[in-house]
């Protein structure tokens, strides 16, 4: 059953599963409520191709893999480009008549994380979201290079203790703020750009739909909090994304056509943001009364931000 | 369905033109492709087929020679016939993606119009590009001409896609030399062509969802040396699959090719063994110097790189008295990948032939037949004194003083 016509978290633990439990993910890892999620959200064959990170070395281990679909990892930049290969293959071959199952519809999605997005697999991304293949990137973004132990990347957000950018004496972390990638790919000309969020699991298998619906290059930003580099209790996972979304530090939103901007989430209470970095150990240092600046930039840009997308969304362009 | 050109039986090609053409004539599924000098001209030429409705296949103009090797194993994964074309530069940048090519086992044929590897930046001929992939578990044929070039690309994907060799191919030309001189290369007609190449045949492929595969996976220390010797055992096996690849194109087309093409070697006494278009040159001067001085001189080309052909070089070369083993790389602190490779077939022959180093033509600096000569002589002089009588490795043609390095024990 997809999960089209599923109405609640019991019915969805029933979908079917392409992704299979047995995986080396950390407990508590939102990678796997992630890609479970996606590959329940089509009943039709997909191809995926995932960078070499976290998903791809927990996942496909010799003699094993979690993937009871087509699935191929090249390495660590080139997952866009693996998947825009295997589509070009799969239209020259419905051309020319040579595929096993012709009618048989197919989707074409890569994963890949921050690390492989934001920094070394960038060129590759906009390269393949350029050419307007049909397919969809997934990024797991968890804000820094997880599977090598905890260094930055370019969607660590400021203030945050990485391993490359350690908090110390005299700093207080990452000094950069985290790249806007949304913006990049609606200007790339990305059919459909979207963040998305585990905890708010209805609104984001609407825009994986929307992405594997939609003829075009897609990207989707997906919020995947890190239980150890963000140094929070496993169970927590879910508690964790719920107060990125609600502080609005990590809004949902879509870009359609590079233009239409939808705030597809809008939180009743507002939490402040010192709420979600509290939270989690990587800011701990944060709270120590000389790094006050960096909690007040933090809540300004944020609340600068949210005004910014009200104010898209309502322009309409 | 794509349109057929109706070829001359002699046409007039340069090695670049000869690749396109003998890929329009594969009927490639996936061609993911980047330019670069000088291999530039066999993409723009299937570009033009491709405008022309001579193509029915995909192609992928990609933003690097990366992204190109990504996607033609993404492609090749999804089970069809995919090539593509580079260069130096453009190889280089390919490196890490020609190793996961091999290691994912796709076949994949790739032209490279060799060229010098910078700094200084240079577009002109050398082999530092051919030698940077001689690790790297492909298949690595060499062509001395346009005609070879056009033979050994129709050659090259029955090969690579062989179920039990499933390995990329590449198929060498020099540039400039090969790759930009126009010379008659005899086609076979786009149908007898398509007819010896074949369907492509896929195996476990992405787009058969009724048994789905992983592709790509990680192996540790519990399996990596397996997958690599299972691989390496492959490229060894594809010595007699390249033989009866060989063996079937010569009765299409009447054309020879052997693992090694051997000239003049039965009495020699002095051998040159090289690689590319200075092959041809070779044969030239041995021609002449027999001709002229009666030094029975002979050369030697390995037409297949990799998998290196051990047995055969050695065979050719074990009755002779001197070789001199020609490296058109920049050997960085050893000697050449030739001279190396060379020595150690001729290691176990009885005999033991004197083997010499010629460092040569880095960056497209011409070798003219004078040169080749004056080392068919020196070959001599050390067949005759019965030891080398120079430095193990000379720089030739090079401005400036002579430049040699690697002494014998005589201190020469």
């Amino acid at each position: 059953m997809a999960i089209t016509s599923v109405k609640n978290l019991k019915e969805f633990s029933t979908t079917n599963e392409r992704f299979e439990g047995a995986h080396l993910l950390c407990p508590g890892c939102a990678h796997s409520m992630i890609v479970r999620e996606l590959m329940n959200c089509s009943d039709d064959n997909l191809v995926i191709s995932t960078n070499t990170g976290c998903l791809e070395v927990s996942t496909a281990v010799y003699p094993y893999t979690s993937w009871d679909t087509s699935w191929i990892h090249i390495g660590f930049e080139n997952a866009a480009t693996a998947a825009a290969g295997a589509e070009a293959m799969y239209k020259a071959r419905k051309r020319k008549g040579t595929l096993k199952n012709p009618d048989a519809p197919v989707k074409f999605v890569a994963f890949g994380g921050d690390g492989s997005t934001y920094d070394i697999g960038f060129q590759w991304l906009s390269g393949a979201v350029e050419r307007g293949h049909n397919f969809t990137y997934i990024c797991l973004d968890n804000e820094n290079y997880a599977n090598t132990g905890g260094q930055r990347s370019s969607s660590t957000p400021i203030g945050a203790s990485t391993t490359t950018a350690p908090a110390g004496r005299v700093s207080y972390g990452e000094k950069r703020n985290k790249k806007d990638m949304m913006a990049i790919m609606a200007a790339n000309g990305a059919s459909y750009v979207a963040q998305v969020a585990p905890n708010k699991w209805k609104n984001m298998a609407q825009a994986f739909q929307k992405a594997l619906s939609i003829d075009g290059p897609c990207y989707i930003n997906a919020l995947s909090a890190c239980t150890t580099e963000w140094k929070f209790d496993p169970k927590d996972t879910i508690n964790i994304s719920d107060l990125a979304t609600d502080s609005l530090v990590f809004p949902l939103y879509e870009i359609i056509d590079g233009t239409e901007l939808n705030i597809t989430y809008r939180p009743k209470n507002v939490l402040p943001v010192k709420d979600y970095l509290a939270a989690q150990g990587r800011f701990k240092h944060l709270f120590k009364p000389e790094n006050a600046h960096i909690l007040e930039e933090w809540q300004k840009r944020v609340d600068e931000k949210w005004e910014y997308l009200q104010r898209r969304e309502e322009a309409r362009v | 369905m794509a349109e057929k050109i109706d070829l001359q039986e002699i046409e007039v090609w340069d090695g670049n033109y000869a690749a396109a053409q003998a890929m329009r004539q594969a009927q490639i599924d996936v061609v993911a492709a980047y330019p670069i000098t000088p291999s530039t001209p066999i993409v723009e030429g299937y570009a033009s087929f491709m405008a022309d409705g001579y193509i029915d296949g995909e192609f992928v103009m990609v933003e690097s020679e990366h992204a190109a090797m990504s996607g033609c194993v993404g492609a090749a994964a999804a089970g069809g016939r995919v090539a593509t074309a580079t260069s130096s530069q453009g190889f280089a940048l390919m490196v890490e993606v020609l190793y996961q090519a091999s290691g994912m086992r796709l076949p994949i044929v790739l032209n490279v119009a060799n060229r010098a590897l910078a700094a200084p930046l240079n577009v002109r001929g050398d082999h530092s590009d051919m030698y940077l992939g001689r690790d790297s578990g492909w298949v690595q044929i060499d062509a001395f001409n346009a005609q070879e070039v056009y033979d050994m690309n129709l050659c090259a994907f029955r090969v690579g896609e062989h179920h039990d060799i499933r390995l990329p191919v590449m198929v060498h030309q020099d540039g400039f030399v090969t790759s930009h001189t126009a010379q008659n290369v005899c086609p076979l007609s786009d149908d007898n062509a398509y007819k010896f190449i074949g369907e492509y045949k896929p195996m476990d492929e992405l787009l058969d969802f009724s048994r789905p595969v992983t592709h790509g996976a990680q192996t540790e220390e519990d399996w990596h040396y397996e997958h690599k010797a299972r691989q390496h055992k492959a490229l060894m096996d594809a010595r007699p699959v390249i033989e009866s690849v060989f063996a079937e194109f010569e009765k299409v087309s009447g054309r020879k090719y052997k693992r090694v093409e051997s000239y003049m070697v039965e009495d020699a006494e002095v051998i040159i063994v090289a690689l590319g278009s200075t092959v041809e040159s070779a044969r030239l001067a041995a021609q002449q110097l027999r001709d002229e001085e009666g030094i029975k001189a002979g050369v030697v080309g390995p037409r297949v790189i990799r998998p290196f052909p051990f047995d055969a070089i050695r065979d050719a070369l074990e009755n002779c008295k001197a070789i001199g083993a020609m490296d058109r790389s920049c050997p960085g602190g050893a000697l050449g990948m030739l001279f190396n490779e060379v020595s150690a077939a001729v290691y176990a022959t009885a005999k033991r032939p004197l083997v010499t180093n010629y460092i040569y033509g880095l960056g497209g600096r011409d070798l003219a037949i004078v040169d080749i000569k004056a080392i068919f002589r020196e070959l001599k002089a050390n067949a005759d004194a019965g030891k080398i009588t120079t430095q193990i490795q000379q720089f030739i043609g090079l401005r400036g003083p002579k430049l040699g390095f690697f002494e014998t024990r005589e201190g020469k």
